[in-house]
């Protein structure tokens, strides 16, 4: 089959009629003229008639098709009366289903471009209303567990221990790596200023105070944001894609009753204890780095049990606990508030990270604050 | 390849199990080229497995699937790409990827297989949106616009590559009995003018009796094919009560054991 070059040719045939007549092989492959210069030639000669001869057309497919669909929407716009001829007949038939519907025309509303978003106002719209949305999220899951505490909840507690085992045990082995890891940075940090005064032996009180205080609630509260507070988005932003929580919310449950009071009594339950785990083993990392520093294990121990005391250990406790609700909540509400698509689970595991550490940073901040005004 | 052959599909002696669970054993029927072949059957009899089969989504436990004679499952990877191109799916729930736009849904596979210019495949998108009448809907998303659209959509998205052979799992599942009837008419007029094979996984009879010239009833029960032909004449002459009784929608005991 001898292929032949995919052509056009418009050619004037009386005042304002033109025709326009196809030839070779319109099929991929074939380097097809570009409609603007047909729209070029069609504005300079502005026929009122348009014929479209294809006697001496070749092969086709689709590529022919896209460019007669928009001769045909051209012609359409323009007011140019538009003939086929001698076409093959797949063609005026395809032609025919193309533009059995008129174009849908969106109503032209702009989308926001990068640097609108950076527009202080527009950045302070959405700070706010973010701040809106979390108080009222807040709100509803205080008022769930009011009802819970009534006995009044629809809370389905057989996920309850399924859920606690996800966040608890399942975290143990990165959470040992993380506080082991935290409390020896702490011990070299201290050992290195407190050589310079011949006090290594107080690396012990900087460890202890720093992990039960700080460090050890804080690394725990960072790990479970990026592991359990983005699955309990994803979790519930499928379950909103699949009509799940629609489905739950007709059946008049309330979703946050039913989804989101087990996750956060979950994590309630199991950030003290994992941050528990996490000073001791925090504790352990500060020891061996005391050891290669002189100081010997009876030392760090009898010094480490002198800077101990209960206050610290309550107040990392209490931190936990906040934590806890601040991650379940920036999780779930993500996920419930998640769009209906896979890039919007994405999206909304994203912002339960983001929105969990910047709750975690804030509130540690302002706990500090609060115990230092209070000298606790 | 000849002509007659490019678009045929014939199941061989296919059995098809999952773990030690038998679905459907021993089928063997031929597709021809230009048919509308309809896989019909009661709910969980195997309908949309058959269909994955021959998508080449699972491998049988035994027999095989040729297609225009070349057997997909003792081919290598690189041509079962190649017959995979001249296909063109739509899956239950439309497939069509919820990140992207309708537009870049079908760019995708265009920028793939093709050698098109950027110019000409924002036309050929927009020639495929306005053959299922989504003209000016290349912006949108998915989960913008509603589940018959998204169909359509999908039915844009799979005949992008002008395939050979069309395939459907449930293309009317969740529509009305308008836009189910319309999509018929629009796999119809597009199978006419491209000349496809289209293979349709249902059980919507008015779709069945409206545009299938061939079909294939698998049994629930006895776990293999009953019946295969045309399914105007099954509904009127098929030996088997079950499948009169399928095709005329009636219940058990309106039906006679003989025709």
């Amino acid at each position: 089959m001898n292929s032949l070059q995919p052509e056009y040719k418009l050619a004037p045939d009386a005042m304002d009629t033109s025709t326009l007549s196809f030839s070779g092989d319109w099929v991929q492959g074939k380097s097809t003229a570009s409609f603007s210069i047909l729209q070029s030639e069609l504005r300079s000669s502005r026929p009122s008639h348009l014929t479209i001869d294809g006697s001496s057309l070749g092969a086709w497919d689709s590529i022919f098709m896209a460019f007669l669909l928009r001769c045909h929407d051209y012609c359409h716009t323009q007011g140019i009366a538009l003939q086929n001829q001698n076409m093959p007949a797949g063609v005026d038939k395809l032609l025919a289903v193309a533009t059995a519907v008129q174009p849908y025309q969106p109503t032209s509303e702009d989308s926001p471009s990068w640097w609108s978003t950076l527009n202080p106002r527009h950045l302070l719209r959405t700070v706010t209303l973010d701040i809106r949305e979390s108080l009222s999220f807040t709100g509803e899951v205080t008022i769930a567990l009011s009802r819970l505490v009534r006995g009044k909840a629809n809370t389905r507690f057989s996920d309850f221990w399924n859920f606690c085992f996800q966040a608890g045990p399942n975290a143990f082995a990165i959470i040992t790596l993380t506080s082991v890891l935290v409390g020896m940075i702490l011990g070299y940090l201290g050992a290195v200023q407190l050589k310079q005064f011949g006090a290594e032996v107080y690396v012990a009180n900087l460890v202890v105070i720093g992990m039960l205080r700080e460090m050890g609630v804080l690394m725990t509260a960072v790990v479970m944001a990026g592991r359990t507070g983005a699955a309990y988005a994803a979790q519930l932003g499928t379950m909103q894609t699949n009509e799940e929580i629609d489905a739950i919310t007709t059946m008049g449950i309330s979703p946050i009753e039913f989804l989101v009071l087990p996750r956060m009594l979950a994590l309630i339950i199991i950030m003290p204890l994992l941050t528990i785990y996490a000073d001791i083993l925090g504790i352990l990392g500060g020891g061996i780095v005391a050891g290669s520093l002189g100081v010997s294990p009876i030392q760090y121990i009898v010094q480490g049990e002198a800077a101990l005391s209960l206050i610290d250990v309550v107040v990392g406790l209490l931190k936990a606990l906040v934590f806890a609700i601040l991650i379940a909540i920036a999780g779930c509400r993500a996920g419930i508030n998640s769009g209906r698509s896979s890039a919007a689970v994405g999206q909304a595991a994203t912002n339960a990270v983001v929105t969990a550490l910047i709750y975690l940073i804030v509130a540690d901040a302002a706990i500090n604050i609060i115990f230092q005004q209070l000298s606790i | 390849m000849t002509d007659s052959k490019k678009g045929q599909i014939e199941v061989v002696d296919l059995t098809m199990a999952y773990g030690q669970t038998v679905i459907q054993h021993d089928l063997s029927f031929t597709i021809n080229s230009g048919d509308i072949f309809v896989i019909m059957g009661g709910s969980g009899c195997g309908k949309s497995t058959l269909l994955k089969h021959m998508l080449g989504l699972i491998t049988p436990v035994r027999g095989d699937i040729l297609y225009g004679g070349a057997s997909f499952f003792q081919s290598d990877e690189y041509e079962q790409g190649a017959m995979r191109q001249r296909w063109g799916i739509t899956y239950q729930s439309g497939g069509l990827f919820s990140a992207m736009t309708l537009a870049e849904n079908i760019t995708l596979p265009l920028e793939l297989y093709t050698s098109y210019t950027a110019a000409e495949i924002s036309d050929i998108v927009a020639y495929k949106l306005a053959l299922v009448g989504l003209a000016g809907y290349q912006s949108y998303y998915p989960s913008e616009i509603s589940g018959g659209m998204q169909k359509r959509a999908a039915l844009a998205r799979a005949i992008a590559l002008d395939p050979e052979i069309l395939f459907f799992d449930e293309p009317s599942a969740g529509l009305d009995p308008i836009s189910s009837r319309l999509l018929d008419e629009l796999i119809l007029q597009i199978k006419e003018s491209m000349g496809a094979t289209v293979v349709i996984v249902t059980h919507e009879l008015p779709s069945i009796f409206a545009i299938a010239n061939n079909s294939v009833y698998l049994d629930n029960v006895s776990k293999t094919m009953i019946a295969y032909g045309n399914p105007a004449q099954l509904r009127d002459f098929d030996e088997e009560p079950v499948v009169r009784q399928f095709l005329t929608r009636s219940a058990a005991a309106d039906i006679k054991d003989t025709p």
